[in-house]
């Protein structure tokens, strides 16, 4: 009797069934997957006392890997919000021959290895690639500098943009554009005032999410890159370069501030769309 | 005839309306001109689908039009190719007398107002309203406290001014219809148009909310045009209705007139409950299998295979059956609540499924008669509608 009221205390009745499983379930699963590893990066970080750790973290080296690895990847990720809004747009708004095609190019970068979007990317941009061979007369180089890094980031970054934005952009009622112009609005300013505000959530979902691939991607880059020391090195390869020097607590060491630096960014972008969802009365 | 709309005088129109003791009618935008709409030989297509068969309208001044008819008749395509919202095949629209057929809508200066409301929702119901404002060219748009005193007399006028700062998202469903309203009359559109308005309402809300329409457009005087499929709604707000049925204006009139004379059988049938009596007309009488019914109007102008069109209070029981007026019919069920009562009976003449027939009587007279189900009894009508039997 007793055991039965203490029960229905503890757990008011659910409407759904097994939440204990289920909650329990996730949390062994997420630290398992998630923040076993993570705290092992942060555990073997603590071995280095902190001068130690800040003179791994702030080499020269290292720094510029860091402005390389984050300015890339925040400017990619802008980039890919103009133009994966761009192609969401006219996938979505238009009909013409081959869009079947191309909606399933969008995926593309999804699905390839990144070893092998490395490999196509340096090898048309290469001074004798076929794109390379056009530009680099005219003074441009691509492959081998901080510009392939870009491109690299680029291409693996839209599908996130253009997938985010698609269904909300398909979901936006022809009607409001309408409304908008019956009230004397002019195309352009549809566009700013209506269609932009409704899409600017989505937009910055997608533009976390390119971010969040571009920071931790390895694979497309380090062959487009070419890796050169202060230039062109990015800081998941700095990971590397310390991993096969056997300097395993370094290589955490950046982990940590990488991990640290991609959480901030994200909470930071999370908060900003959050807003902006609750402002354009998605919440409510 | 470019209007130009001067935020200040337009202003002080509302204003006059707003401190105007009620009663008294304000001419807020009309009476400056002529705003009447004209619709000559419209045609639409939709691949196979005509939307729109020749239609030719004419919709005068200062009225409040109906467009009623079924789902798919076209009145919404025919609404929205008014507005600009949608282009004709063929056929001209005249906006005042002058030919409005290849403007843009955003240059028509009409007042659109849709089913779903169409509110921005990332905008404040004050920016929402403001909106017509504030994209208008940089010469022409108000000063930034003539909006303000404009969009306050505006939600004023549909009593909402407290809900000034709220987003579309926290209102109810007919506060929601309110701003739109505010928001498509913010431009002094010529015309209002307003779509299915009350559609996605639910019963209560839409009856007050026709109740304030038909007010504020007694006030307004605007020429405006409302497509709906809900023929009460249609009869009780407008001042003239316009049938439409298969892309075809089928009858235009007063709602007294439409629900009286209805031109044709889909008129008759669509505009209200109505029983059905197929047979020949031999002189006064229409003959239904071995029943005479007396449809008592010799004028009209029907012979042969005809099908007469009954309301149900205009049919009367009669429990007598040795009588031989009116034809057979068993009663099924009962309805008595309410100011009338309504009766269902059918009737069996052996060959086809059983016909049914609806009648409404006032309660004294049914507790006269103490039907039971499945009683016979005769049903006579006292008037029947004749209209000739298209052989197909």
């Amino acid at each position: 009797m007793s055991v039965a009221s203490a029960t229905s205390v503890a757990s008011p009745r659910r409407v759904l069934p097994g939440f204990n499983l289920t909650l329990g379930y996730t949390l062994v699963y997420l630290s398992l997957l998630v923040l076993i590893p993570l705290a092992a990066v942060f555990i073997k970080t603590a071995s280095l006392s902190l001068d130690q750790f800040w003179a791994v973290i702030s080499s020269p080296r290292v720094v510029a890997s860091y402005k390389l690895s984050f300015g890339a990847s925040l400017l990619a990720a802008a980039i890919n919000v103009v133009f994966g809004l761009l192609l969401a747009w006219s996938l979505v708004r238009y009909r013409f021959p081959g869009k079947g095609l191309v909606d399933s190019l969008v995926d593309l970068p999804f699905a390839l290895p990144t070893a092998v979007a490395g490999i196509a990317l340096t090898a048309i941009y290469s001074a004798n690639g076929w794109v390379g061979r056009i530009i680099e007369p005219h003074g441009i180089k691509i492959a081998f500098t901080p510009l392939g890094v870009l491109v690299a980031l680029i291409f693996i970054g839209l599908p996130f943009v253009v997938r985010t934005v698609q269904p909300i952009l398909q979901d936006l009622e022809k009607e409001l554009e309408e409304a908008s112009a019956s009230l004397g609005a002019s195309r352009w300013q549809t566009f700013r005032f209506v269609v932009f505000p409704a899409l600017l959530p989505a937009l910055l979902t997608g533009f976390a999410l390119a971010f969040a691939r571009a920071v931790g991607e390895y694979g497309s880059v380090i062959f487009i890159a070419g890796n050169m020391p202060m230039v062109s090195e990015i800081t998941p390869l700095m990971i590397i370069t310390k991993l096969e020097q056997y300097d395993y607590v370094g290589a955490t060491a950046i982990a940590v501030v990488m991990l640290l630096a991609s959480f901030v960014l994200l909470f930071a972008i999370n908060m900003l769309q959050g807003w902006t969802a609750r402002r354009s009365g998605r919440d409510r | 005839m470019e209007r130009h709309f001067d935020g200040l005088s337009a202003n002080g129109l509302i204003q006059t309306f707003l401190s105007s003791p009620p009663g008294t009618e304000v001419n807020v935008f009309c009476g400056i001109e002529d705003m009447s709409i004209q619709v000559n030989n419209i045609n639409k297509r939709f691949g196979d689908f005509v939307a729109l068969d020749d239609v030719s309208l004419d919709f005068p001044s200062g009225e409040l039009t109906a467009l009623l008819g079924p789902s798919g008749c076209g009145k919404t395509t025919l609404l929205r190719v008014i507005a600009g919202l949608e282009w004709a095949d063929s056929g001209r629209v005249l906006l005042e007398g002058e030919d409005a057929s290849a403007t843009h809508v955003r240059e028509r200066n009409v007042g659109f107002v849709f089913q779903h409301y169409a509110l921005f929702r990332h905008m404040t119901v004050f920016e929402n309203v403001a909106f017509g404002l504030r994209v208008k060219p940089r010469r022409e748009r108000p000063s930034e406290a003539v909006i303000r005193r404009k969009v306050g007399d505006l939600l004023d006028l549909v009593q909402l001014g407290w809900l000034a700062d709220r987003f579309p998202s926290q209102l109810s469903g007919g506060q929601r219809q309110r701003i739109a309203l505010a928001r498509a009359l913010a431009v002094e559109p010529r015309v209002l148009l307003l779509d299915e308005p009350f559609g996605a309402l639910d019963a209560k809300v839409r009856k007050e909310l026709r109740r304030w329409l038909r007010r504020l457009h007694d006030e307004l005087h605007i020429t405006s045009i409302f497509v709906t499929h809900d023929q009460e709604e249609a009869l009780e707000v407008s001042d003239r209705v316009v049938l439409m049925n298969h892309g075809k204006v089928e009858q235009i009139g007063t709602p007294q007139e439409v629900y009286e004379h209805p031109a044709t059988p889909f008129v008759y049938g669509f505009l209200g409950a109505v029983n059905l009596f197929h047979g020949r007309v031999e002189g006064e009488h229409l003959a239904v299998g071995d029943a005479r019914l007396q449809h008592g109007d010799a004028a009209q102008a029907v012979s042969g295979d005809a099908v007469g069109f009954a309301r149900p209070h205009e049919l009367e029981i009669v429990t007598d059956l040795s009588s031989d007026e009116g034809l057979e019919a068993i009663v099924a069920r009962v309805l008595s609540f309410g100011a009338t009562a309504r009766i269902e009976l059918y009737a069996e003449n052996g060959i086809d499924e059983p016909l049914h027939y609806e009648v409404e009587l006032p309660r004294a007279r049914i507790s006269e008669l103490n039907l039971q189900p499945e009683q016979r009894v005769r049903l006579v009508p006292a008037k029947l509608k004749l209209f000739e039997r298209k052989t197909a």
